[in-house]
């Protein structure tokens, strides 16, 4: 997982609430057996109009998503996630999101900051008037800074550790590395072991 | 305090306990299989990191595999994606596989007691919910999520939450005809299919001790369907002679050392259980599901329910719904319901017992007239078994079709599939709406009740074929 400190880009607003999960990734595109490659399935459906947002030129390389509220709900899919990520996106902002989609979104390094919705409001209709205007994502301070724009927001002290420090579940797993290590070393040697027997 | 099976095998693993954070436990053996394990594997690839412990991974090819044409190409193409995706990452990283063709093939549940590897005080968990079956060793077994395989391939550790433990204790004789099946739908009628949340089951008393390795593993393995996170069954001497000169079993001093070690791992006396069920064997009789929920069943002598006799009124409305969905009518005769289908086969009862069972009810008898009946083996291993005595030819004299090794119509994954508003009685493990094809309707019940029910053509215990019998006596 890569770390997150501090991300500034432009903006992509999307001015819909309740997005679920479904729309952020259609069911058909479970059937992949990757991890990457989701980005053309990303609101897939949506995109399928040309005055879309995401279709505009002026959004094209844009990386954070400024979204309406509760975002991300609807089945559990870790799939929604990667979509974001494999498109581009390093930081979502909504004034709410589905707990299940804010805690894959969190494992995964996608940061998911939640603002007042006068906040997004005004992030909208500032990405709206100039779509150059950049967004920065300050994690360390926990921070939202644009144009004319500054807004806090809360996260969890250790889901910020991880993020800063880019350690996914299995890193953090990785770092007790000793204790799995002695481990291994004392279990008695009746245990069955997998490699093929003659 | 004394401490329970489940408690003994959980302390026994753990390899770091901190405060605030959940028990860090190391797992003694991960099965995998084609669907859950791509994503987990493209993980590792991304990160750069390697299976840990590739002498404790098995995997093999079971939710997909077609049970027809094997040598041909599989023509679902998603079927055959996630197949050869398998197969590559199994190379890529290392791991044991058992492919399609293989001997050793088979649903995953199957293979690894098969083999000798599922043992017992061990940690055994497969991207597979029904990996409870391996807990009818004395292992703490459990199914998990994609990003937990992940996380196994990579450590070979869970960070896994507490659990409550309950004990099912079943005292008495089970009845002639009554199975370890009858005996597990009649656990998830009684406590329902919520009634295990949060807890480890154990299976205890002395109906459950008198069940053969291959009937424990059957009552296991549903132990997901009552809710449960495991199900578990001290071992003993019927355990360690299954075990005795399997492939990976412990050979000379090893075995006496597992043997002393395992023989210690039954619950104390002085243990306390979270919550108690006592269940008496000899009031039990054969047992099918009515419902499109495992805890929706009733002895096969009574009537379908009438919802307004539930008190509950969520499961009213459950139970209301399931009758639209599988086309019943409130007090018909469960007996009456005529079948279009019977699947003998899955993690569930797809073993050896399961088919010699099936094969002896079918003896001499002929499946009904428009009546299709499916029997696939759990394993190659458990096919050339049957093969060996005859049972293969026993149910196509029957005009049973006798397939190749896989989970088939279990879910319905590959071409082995229920039409629209079919009715199957299966032995299976779950009844849900569309499970085994879409529109599909899933009676569960014993290999028993599947052979009687597929002679008749209707809902039928064994003993319903006496009068009936209509076999010749060469
Ligand atoms: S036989 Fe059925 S329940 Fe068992 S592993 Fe296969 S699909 Fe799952």
């Amino acid at each position: 997982m890569e770390k997150f400190t501090t991300h500034t880009g432009r903006a992509v607003p999307l001015r819909r609430s309740n997005v679920d999960t479904d729309q952020i990734i259609p069911a058909h595109w479970l059937k992949k057996v990757t991890r990457s490659g989701f980005e053309d399935g990303l609101f897939e459906a949506w995109r399928k109009d040309e005055s879309f947002v995401l279709n505009r030129p002026e959004r094209q390389g844009a990386t954070v998503l400024v979204a309406g509220p509760e975002f991300g709900t609807g089945s559990s899919r870790e799939h929604a996630v990667w979509a974001l990520q494999n498109y581009g996106f390093h930081a979502v902002v909504s004034s709410r999101f589905a707990d299940i989609f804010r805690g894959n979104s969190l494992k995964n390094g996608l940061l998911t900051v939640v603002l007042p919705q006068e906040t997004v409001e005004r992030l909208w209709v500032l990405t709206e008037s100039d779509p150059s205007a950049e967004i920065t994502v300050d994690l360390e301070n926990r921070e939202v800074r644009a144009e004319g724009i500054t807004a806090a927001f809360e996260l969890d002290d250790n889901v910020r550790w991880r993020l800063l420090n880019g350690l996914d579940d299995i890193s953090i797993t990785l770092q007790n590395e000793a204790d799995i290590a002695a481990y291994e070393a004392t279990r008695p040697a009746f245990k069955p072991r997998t490699l093929p027997v003659s | 305090m004394g401490r329970t099976l489940a408690e003994k095998v959980w302390d026994d693993h753990v390899v770091r306990r901190a405060e605030g954070e959940p028990d860090l436990l190391f797992i003694d053996l991960h099965l995998l299989h084609e669907v859950t394990s791509p994503q987990a594997f493209d993980g590792l690839r991304l990160a750069g990191r390697p299976v840990r412990r590739t002498d404790l991974t098995i995997a093999t090819e079971d939710h997909n595999t077609p049970t027809l044409d094997i040598d041909k190409p599989i023509a679902d193409p998603v079927s055959r994606v996630q197949l050869e995706t398998l197969r590559r990452n199994a190379a890529e990283f290392g791991v044991r596989i058992h492919s399609l063709g293989d001997v050793e093939q088979g649903v995953v549940h199957v293979v690894g007691p098969q083999l000798g590897l599922t043992q017992p005080g061990m940690t055994v968990v497969c991207g597979d919910s029904h990996t409870s079956t391996h807990g009818a060793f004395g292992a703490l077994a459990f199914g998990i999520g994609t990003s937990q395989v992940e996380h196994v391939l990579a450590t070979q550790t869970l960070p896994l939450a507490p659990f409550r433990t309950m004990a099912i204790t079943v005292e008495g004789d089970l009845p002639d005809g009554v199975t370890a099946k009858d005996l597990i739908l009649a656990v998830i009628a009684k406590i329902g299919t919520g009634g295990g949340q949060g807890y480890v089951l154990e299976y205890r008393g002395s109906a459950i001790r008198s069940l053969s390795m291959e009937a424990r593993m059957t009552v296991c393995n549903m132990s997901i369907e009552a809710g449960a996170r495991a199900g578990m069954i001290a071992p003993d001497e019927t355990t360690f002679a299954y075990l005795k000169g399997r492939p990976h079993a412990p050979q000379g001093e090893d075995w006496d050392a597992a043997v002393e070690y395992w023989r210690t791992l039954g619950t104390d006396e002085d243990a306390v259980f979270d919550h108690e069920i006592l269940i008496d064997a000899s009031e039990l009789t054969p047992f099918v599901t009515w419902g499109t929920n495992p805890g929706q069943g009733a002895p096969l002598g009574s009537t379908v329910p009438n919802p307004e006799d539930f008190a509950d009124p969520q499961e009213r409305t459950a139970a209301e719904n399931a009758l639209a969905y599988m086309g019943l009518e409130a007090g018909t005769p469960l007996r009456e319901v005529a079948v279009d289908a019977v699947f003998v086969g899955s993690c569930t009862n797809g073993r050896i017992e399961d088919l010699r069972a099936a094969a002896a009810i079918l003896e001499g008898r002929r499946v009904a007239d428009g009546v299709r009946m499916l029997v696939v083996p759990g394993s190659v291993r458990v096919a050339l078994q049957a093969v060996e005595e005859g049972l293969d030819k026993v149910f196509t004299a029957a005009g049973a079709e006798w397939r190749h090794a896989g989970c088939s119509m279990c879910l319905g994954m590959n071409p082995d599939q229920l039409a629209p508003g079919e009715r199957c009685a299966s032995t299976s493990n779950r009844n849900f709406e569309g499970r085994q094809g879409k529109g599909g309707r899933t009676h569960l019940v014993s290999p028993q009740v599947a052979a009687a029910t597929a002679v008749l053509g209707r809902l039928a215990a064994p003993a319903d074929l006496v009068s009936t019998n209509v076999a010749v006596e060469a």
